[in-house]
């Protein structure tokens, strides 16, 4: 992966005392609330319902063993003992004080890492493919893209102060890990009819309280111009992007307001002035930046690894790990693993420091020492040999990583909720958690098999709701907490907005609700479909019937109870 | 008199911001004797009788964030002092502004930035291309200014390309390719 020279390393080593000076100066009140505020979050730190939480920067999902160890210890030393990664690749931690965070950024700096611009109206940390350069189905590796991206977009001085947040996705693979419908900007790398690398590029997707999939500006920007382009993108949005209204102020409002070709047009306008400057790429720069991103050395090894086959014949926990958990990989005798961070009963993303110490001795063992994070809130080793993998299971699941779940009913998308954001209408988590109980028969979650439920706590829309299979979103209620439910989202290359079922439920309601919701499926479903094949196909009438239906049923029960 | 940052010190400076006030109108306002930083709309009013303050130096023209930096692209020749207004420390579009005004319409006269100015975001507007910065008066100590210089030189090789410096550091340094 990417190892900073002396001019990245200078620029975060600038970015510390920067920061320190900042800190000192609002905690001996030179600096407002206002004017603090975001400079602090330009930094990750938010003020939220305990505690300041930070949010460290993990660009395109890369970690190194060496960067784990120093989150543990982070965690161990300024927070609680844990770590959470989040929906955008990035980690945070819920609990630090406001005066340690220099002291926090300075260590993180020591591996290479830092806070900068994962929160506040600006460029945020952009995001990928978790299996970037392993995966079987990739034409362009998107990781050099997105470390090109990260370098052109930090500290850039023309969009530190947009009308609202602004996060690129940039993808290279036939299917779509990195969301990019959804994204301010989604880079979709690709070759023209001539064998040139370049991007299609999407624009104004975002989820949140107006949930838009992103259109396509461009079919077709050459590497050479891409940053010249966003660039233009950027310019449009920060002169003309709405500033009135916070809700409205994110690019996709602008993009909706202008409709396409208008904003096309205005784009086209700036990118003729830009074109061919000096932001113009070099292929010594992309070259530079793309031989950290080489292969490592693998072993040359059989396609198939036998060992692995018997031990996936005679060991049944095992072969259910490795039908979940484990994926294809692009070299032969080689694998990729995903590690559960969705155990039944842990905050979905949770990780302890001891966790994060153990992936980084497995990581250093089994790939390479490399930890890719995904934006379902997973860990992955992305090259161990099929060889190790009974052995590599083995350790994983001393860990409490190896929870065979991977795409099922129980891995389930969840944003920190009302137990630690001020700004939510509802918990999350203790209903990710009262799901994950219900569900915990194996056989049963397999059985059901793949599917996303994915929970947010308002409409802020942080735990991706919309495109989940299932959807939770959390609303008040004269006060109460509620969820309303959502089914037929979905993320990737078919990226669509799941649409409400109806009136809205209370939490203890929630595993029956997902538990009509699934009978309803197995009913249905014909061989090989999945859930969202099965509501694609049915529409969600029947699903609705059902759910309201048993409903009524269980509160006319509860009424006899409470009469009888 | 304001403390002004030009050229990485401090200097004294008797520019004032004429804004108009409620009910104002730009075609009559009347343009003081003194140094004037006047309104886009003021300017176009009064061109007139305003240009010859402007080319003696003694008057100069503010942009307002909703203003197209392009609407001055004629005048850019005779004015000596452009000042871009930021209303709100976050309202970052005066950026954009500034690096259109020398960028794009090649304006080399003095670039100012004036209204809710805030020291922690100096040194990006050097980077966009003000080479004075006017904070509100009142606003910071001298000593507190002073202390602001040094953070003109927050980051020493920033990696984008922008006004100050137009390559990108890709440009600007061999970095070393791996061995
Ligand atoms: C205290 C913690 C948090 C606060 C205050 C917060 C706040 C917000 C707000 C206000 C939005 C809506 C922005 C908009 O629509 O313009 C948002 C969106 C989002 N947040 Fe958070 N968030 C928090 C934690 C998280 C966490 C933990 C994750 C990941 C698990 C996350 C991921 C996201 C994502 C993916 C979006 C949707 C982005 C989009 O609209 O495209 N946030 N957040
Ligand atoms: S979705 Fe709402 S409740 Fe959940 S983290 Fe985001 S802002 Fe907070």
């Amino acid at each position: 992966m990417y190892k900073y020279d002396e001019y990245d390393q200078r620029i975060v080593d600038e970015r510390v005392a920067q920061f320190r000076d900042q800190t000192r100066r609002y905690l001996a009140g030179e600096l407002s609330d206002d004017e603090f505020r975001p400079l602090r979050l330009q930094n990750g730190l938010y003020i939220q319902r305990h505690a300041p939480m930070l949010r460290v920067a993990i660009p395109y999902g890369n970690l190194r063993a060496a960067q784990l160890r120093k989150l543990a210890h982070i965690a161990r030393t300024y927070d609680r003992g844990y770590a959470h990664f989040t929906t955008r690749q990035n980690v945070q931690f819920n609990w630090p004080k406001l005066e340690d965070v220099p002291e926090i950024l300075a260590e993180l700096a020591t591996v290479q890492m830092h806070a900068i611009q994962t929160s506040g109206s600006c460029i945020r940390n952009v995001t990928s493919d978790p299996f970037a350069g392993v995966a079987g189905d990739e034409h362009i590796d998107p990781r050099p893209w997105g470390e090109i991206v990260r370098q052109w977009s930090t500290f850039h001085p023309e969009f530190a102060f947009l009308p609202r947040k602004f996060k690129i996705a940039v993808n290279g693979a036939a299917e779509d890990r990195a969301v990019i419908q959804a994204h301010d900007i989604g880079l979709d790398l690709k070759h023209d009819a001539a064998g040139r690398i370049g991007f299609r590029v999407l624009v104004g997707g975002g989820l949140g309280r107006t949930p838009i999939i992103g259109e396509e500006i461009a079919a077709f920007v050459p590497w050479q111009h891409i940053l010249s382009y966003c660039e233009a993108i950027l310019r449009v949005y920060n002169l003309h992007g709405r500033r009135d209204n916070l809700y409205k102020a994110r690019i996709k409002i602008l993009v909706k307001a202008l409709g396409i070709e208008e904003f096309r047009r205005q784009v086209d306008a700036e990118f003729a002035h830009l074109k061919d400057g000096p932001a113009t790429l070099t292929e010594a720069e992309v070259a530079r930046v793309a031989q950290h991103f080489d292969d490592p050395e693998y072993a040359e090894l059989p396609a198939a690894d036998a060992g692995f086959a018997a031990r996936k014949a005679e060991n049944k926990p095992f072969a259910a790990w490795a039908k979940r958990n484990v994926r294809a990989h692009k070299r032969a005798g080689y694998a990729s693993v995903v590690l559960s961070l969705k155990p039944t009963g842990v905050a979905p993303g949770d990780i302890s420091a001891e966790q994060l110490e153990r992936v980084a001795e497995l990581a250093e063992r089994y790939s390479f020492g490399e930890v890719r994070v995904t934006h379902e809130q997973n860990l992955v080793l992305a090259d161990v040999r099929q060889a190790d993998l009974f052995e590599l299971w083995q350790q994983v699941r001393d860990a409490r990583l190896a929870t065979p779940n991977i795409g099922l009913l129980t891995d389930i998308i969840s944003c920190p909720g009302g137990d630690f954001c001020n700004l939510a209408n509802a918990k999350s988590i203790p209903i990710a958690n009262a799901i994950q109980a219900r569900f915990d028969d194996l056989d049963y979650l397999f059985d059901i098999g793949e599917i996303e439920l994915n929970i947010s706590g308002c409409m802020n829309a942080c735990g991706h709701h919309h495109v989940g299979h299932i959807g939770v979103l959390g609303v008040d209620k004269n006060g109460e907490e509620w969820y309303q439910v959502t089914i037929g989202g979905s993320q990737g290359n078919h990226t669509a907005l799941g649409k409400v079922i109806g009136p809205s439920f209370a939490a203890h309601e929630m595993p029956d609700v997902v538990e009509s919701l699934i009978s309803v499926y197995l009913e249905l479903r014909h061989a090989d479909e999945r859930f969202i094949d099965t509501v694609r196909r049915v529409g969600a009438e029947p699903f609705k019937t059902r759910v309201y239906a048993e409903r009524a049923a269980r509160l006319e029960d509860e009424r006899k109870v409470v009469n009888g | 008199m304001a403390e002004i940052i030009r050229n990485g010190a401090l200097h004294a400076d008797d520019w004032e911001v004429l804004r108009l006030a409620e009910g104002q109108d730009a075609a009559t306002v009347e343009v003081e004797h003194g140094r004037w930083i006047v309104p886009l709309a003021v300017w176009q009013a009064q061109r007139e009788h305003l240009a010859a303050r402007a080319e003696a130096g003694v008057l100069g023209v503010w942009l307002a964030g909703s203003d197209d930096p392009a609407q001055l692209a004629d005048d850019l020749v005779r004015l000596q002092l452009v000042a871009v207004d930021f209303p709100k420390f976050a309202d970052g579009r005066g950026y954009s502004i500034a690096t259109l005004l020398r960028a794009r319409l090649g304006y080399g006269g003095e670039l100012r930035a004036i209204g809710n100015v805030l020291r922690d975001q100096f040194f990006f507007y050097l980077r966009c291309g003000f080479d004075v910065i006017q904070p509100q008066p009142g606003k910071y100590s001298a000593a507190q200014l002073q202390a602001a210089l040094a953070s003109l030189a927050d980051f020493s090789e920033p990696y984008q390309g922008a006004v100050d410096r137009a390559e990108p550091l890709f440009r600007r340094v061999r970095r070393e390719v791996r061995a």
